[in-house]
């Protein structure tokens, strides 16, 4: 039985390990020396001194080391480690920009964090241009609980990646995804969401049996996804605030899977197959009226729809091998898209729907890749395989996450969208799979 | 680890794992060669018909998976005899409920196995009838790559992964 709960999971917490360069494989958690590392030679230096604490009790959260890791991660810029941060400047006119100079550090970030009293606490930064010697960003957030210090870091981090690149930054954002803890029939299965770094994961939603698909509602509120709890597979919408849920799909017959929303909330593309066979259909979740868009023999599954709703991409193996094929949102003729690589699916398309994400099985090595449609459909590979599945992209497509199998373990990886730098997000007791990537976050 | 020990943690295990009570042990699969044609196989019982007794005895019976090749979802000629004896089960008790759950190996996308899995278990559903079996008798499930019974990375393990469990619901 399913007990949706939002209760903080301490026993879940995710390991974080930081790997760099190209496919390298499972390091140890040791610090990385990331200018050994070719691929990371064009990332943007960028140095985030310690903040300096103003009053109050020791803080929880170092507020530097949250933006660092942000940074690294994200594949555009290489944070200085902290061990070679030699000078603790607070604030711009404590600067001595020769020493940063000579670190070849192109930006520096300062800052402190004052007691606001109440167990509040406010946070004020600067961002310089190190050869400029101009200050960029001068900014103090709104004060907020101790508890949610790493919310504003993420947050400083979105900006600043913002200044810089132009592009708006994602740090402060969530994802999800399921975990399976113990072995056989006594595995337990859990949707989790957490940070978009892995950090303060939550229990949605828990059962003794499969879980599976998790999507993200666009306006990050509820998340749908497939439950084997009642026995057969069942769709269901719970709200991550309230833990409230709502079964949407239960044929009593067949598969209920593979959900989807369309980009305004307001429908589920979803794969039925009560009707005989897999097809594709869009629920809509007001009237509950279920539109079917294929009629085919073959597995039809895995929508998701393009970012203006107007089409749906799917799986599908009428031609033999699973390809990605695009059918209008209303119905009409598919149109195979995927022509590289012996099978693709489960496809997952970034914001402006110029890069479509999926899985590439060549042989018995199932890999990232991305299709680019702003480059003739030139295809790129992300992961190194063998086992990897599930892509999903973060809001801004500047990373993504998704499932890669070591030994017999489970794991995530975060990876930046040129695929350099890599991320493994590790469970440490149990399987994690299935990544979700949640949408801008507006609270 | 002394005796009580040892005992108890047995007794655990199996009350955790509702296989234990649920679903029958099943047996490896049959040798790839069958030794006879599939007609000349008559279900060894006294009276012609299959009494629940004879799912436990019955050699052919006993058999209660079905393996695929890789993403295949036909039936192999060597699991034939298989579907012939349990189509007869299905036969001779009328009031006899299966239920086939199709499963797949771990290559390729969750969504996408429960597809194939479905498939396989249709497949089966399909054979059964065909031999005798009726429809109201059978319901299929898929469990897609969800319940693997062996979890290592390599063609003997996808192997055994790559098939159709047969489960009685009602004898």
């Amino acid at each position: 039985m399913i007990k949706p709960t939002r209760k903080l999971s301490s026993s879940l917490a995710l390991v974080l390990l930081v790997v760099a360069g190209l496919f390298a494989g499972p390091l140890a958690a040791q610090s990385l020396n990331v200018d050994i590392v070719g691929g990371l030679k064009t990332a943007t230096p960028i140095v985030v001194v310690p903040f300096a604490q103003q009053g109050g009790t020791p803080l929880p959260t170092d507020v530097a080391d949250v933006m660092r890791n942000d940074f690294n991660r994200s594949g555009k810029f290489r944070s200085l480690a902290r061990s070679d941060i030699v000078e603790s400047p607070s604030k711009g006119s404590e600067i001595k920009f020769a020493t940063w100079r000579l670190l070849k550090q192109d930006y520096i970030v300062v800052g402190n964090v004052k007691d606001a009293g109440n167990g509040m606490v406010q946070v004020e930064y600067e961002l310089w241009d190190v050869n400029k010697q101009q200050s960029l960003l001068h900014q103090a957030m709104p004060p907020v609980p101790v508890g949610d210090l790493r919310s504003v870091a993420h947050q400083i981090a979105d900006i600043i990646y913002q200044k810089i690149t132009g592009v708006r930054g994602a740090f402060w954002t969530r994802i999800a995804y399921i975990t399976a803890v113990g072995l056989g029939n006594n595995t337990t299965y859990s949707l989790i969401v957490a940070d978009s770094d892995g950090y303060n994961p939550q229990v949605v939603a828990r059962s003794k049996e499969s879980l599976l698909s998790p999507r993200w509602s666009p306006d990050g509120k509820k998340i749908a996804y497939v439950s084997f709890e009642s026995g057969n597979s069942a769709i269901y919408v719970q709200n991550i605030i309230t833990g409230s849920r709502q079964l949407v799909e239960a044929h009593a017959k067949g598969i209920n899977g593979a959900p989807a929303w369309s980009p305004d909330g307001t429908k589920l593309a979803v794969a039925l197959s009560y009707v005989g066979n897999l097809e594709i259909f869009v629920l809509d979740l007001a009237t509950h009226k279920e539109t079917r868009l294929t009629h085919n023999l073959a597995i039809d599954t895995e929508p998701v729809w393009a970012p203006d709703g107007k089409s749906i991409y799917f799986t599908s193996d009428r031609s033999g091998q699973p390809q990605i094929y695009q059918i209008p949102s209303t119905g009409g003729t598919a149109q195979r898209i995927t022509f590289q690589g012996q099978n693709n699916a489960d496809a997952a398309v970034s914001y402006d729907g110029k890069q479509i994400a999926m899985v590439q099985g060549n042989g018995n090595v199932y890999r990232i890749a991305i299709m680019d449609k702003s480059l003739g459909n030139q295809v790129r590979f992300i992961s190194p395989g063998p086992f990897d599945g599930s892509p999903s992209f973060a809001p801004n497509a500047s990373m993504l996450l998704y499932s890669a199998t070591e030994g017999r373990r489970e794991v995530l990886y975060a990876v930046s969208d040129d695929g350099l730098v890599r991320q493994r997000l590790v469970l440490a007791d149990g399987d994690v799979r299935e990544p979700a990537w949640g949408p801008y976050r507006q609270n | 680890m002394n005796k009580t020990v040892r005992v108890a943690l047995v007794a655990l295990l199996c009350v955790g794992a509702a296989a234990c009570t649920k679903k029958e042990v099943k047996p490896p699969p049959p040798p790839p060669a069958p030794e006879a044609p599939v007609a000349q196989t008559p279900p060894p019982v006294s009276n012609g018909k299959y009494t629940p007794a004879d799912l436990d005895t019955d050699a052919c019976l006993r058999q209660r998976v079905v393996y695929f090749d890789f993403n295949k979802t036909e039936i192999k000629p060597e699991f034939q005899q298989i579907i012939a004896c349990h189509a007869k089960y299905l036969q001779d008790r009328p009031t006899a409920r299966m239920r086939l759950e199709g499963n797949t190996d771990e290559r390729g996308t969750r969504e996408y196995n429960l597809g194939l899995g479905e498939r396989r278990a249709d497949a089966v559903s399909s054979a059964l009838q065909a031999a005798g079996g009726s429809a109201s008798q059978i319901s299929v499930i898929s469990y897609g790559k969800e319940k693997p019974v062996c979890r290592e990375h390599n063609e003997a393990c996808w192997s055994k992964n790559r098939r159709v469990d047969i489960v009685y619901t009602a004898q």
